[in-house]
């Protein structure tokens, strides 16, 4: 059971963790200051909800870790979030495809979480829930102006969808963590919230005049398992690199 | 593309009761945007309450030369200032 919960908050601690240091890649990059801004509030945003998660798995570990010991010292296998977030930045486009298929998951992951038995885990959901609904009306307002925008912007859109989209099919893939932790009431089955995903989906598609990907194809999975891409080592890498060359390094 | 998006100028309420205050300007292509770009340039510390975004073309100035006989006549006219009233000290925000 402490196993299985530790495990559990890992997958959102380390989603969060993962994205945002993903999105923290754009930081002064971005292709307007405003949208700068708003790309990095949303990565500061999901780095709060991975050091409330990884603080909570390492009090469930009990073994002396800590939420920055999970965050800097940790190898690629060891981590569990799922492979979208770990995809590369690529172009905005890119960058927004993740983000809405994200957070459109993310939204409604949390408020299922916001029923969880575990009050620790509803506390930090009703935090996160707040954040993530306006990163989701953001991330589906930019979707719908660039989809239904330029021909060029429509064409760069659909292309980052049809990329990414196979990475979404393993956020509604259930094993046996998710399993246990649903039957203790802690949390959800994955698969439950898929199809109120794919309606929300498919009606900003509409509205942004973007094709809906084919359903079935190539469903890449294992993250949740501790099985990366190579994105993620590099990713870790940077991450991490100042902990590791300097353990226990602060300001 | 920057070039093109319009400049707004954004007003904040940092609590009930009191009135919007300037806060500075952003480029935005409209109105939705530039309520969302408010958002996140200028309430990440807690700032506000509510949003105003105009357009900056929507305001008209007061032209700096006419500054001596719009402003130099309220000079030195004391009996305007409210000052012989004392305020109660529950009286906040004025």
């Amino acid at each position: 059971m402490s196993t299985a919960r530790y495990e559990y908050l890992l997958r959102f601690g380390d989603n969060a963790l993962i994205l945002s240091q993903r999105l923290g890649e754009w930081c002064g990059k971005g292709p307007a200051l405003e949208e700068d801004m708003a790309l990095t509030n949303v990565a500061l945003d999901l780095l709060g909800q991975a050091r409330l998660l990884l603080s909570l798995a390492a009090e469930a570990a009990g073994n002396g870790a800590d939420e920055d010991s999970l965050a800097y010292h940790r190898d690629d296998r060891a981590f569990r979030n799922v492979l979208l977030v770990e995809q590369p930045n690529g172009n905005y486009a890119d960058t927004l495809a993740r983000q809405f298929l994200f957070d459109a998951w993310s939204s409604l992951a949390l408020r299922r979480l916001l029923s969880s038995s575990d009050a620790a885990i509803a506390a930090i959901a009703e935090k996160a829930v707040k954040e993530v609904s306006y990163h989701l009306r953001r991330s589906s307002d930019l979707m719908v102006r660039l989809g239904d925008g330029t021909e060029r912007s429509r064409a760069m859109l659909q292309t980052a969808i049809d990329k990414v989209w196979p990475y979404s099919h393993e956020l509604f893939i259930g094993d046996a963590v998710d399993a246990e932790m649903t039957a203790a009431g802690i949390g959800f089955d994955p698969a439950s919230v898929h199809d109120e995903w794919l309606a929300y989906v498919r009606e900003v598609f509409a509205e942004a005049t973007l094709k809906l990907p084919a359903a079935g194809g190539w469903m890449p999975k294992g993250g949740k398992q501790g099985l990366h891409s190579e994105h993620l080592s590099k990713l870790l890498a940077e991450m991490q690199v100042l902990q590791r060359s300097h353990p226990g390094a602060s300001w | 593309m920057k070039n093109q998006w319009p400049l707004w100028e954004v007003f904040i309420r940092s609590q009930h009761g009191l009135a919007h205050r300037h806060v500075g300007s952003l480029h935005a292509p409209d109105a939705t945007m530039a309520l969302n770009n408010a958002r996140d340039v200028y309430t990440r510390r807690n700032e506000g309450v509510s949003i105003w975004v105009v357009k900056s073309t929507d305001i008209t100035a007061s032209h700096p030369d006419d500054k001596a006989e719009l402003f130099d006549p309220a000079n030195s006219k004391v009996y305007r200032h409210p000052t012989f009233f004392p305020m109660p000290e529950e009286v906040k925000g004025l």
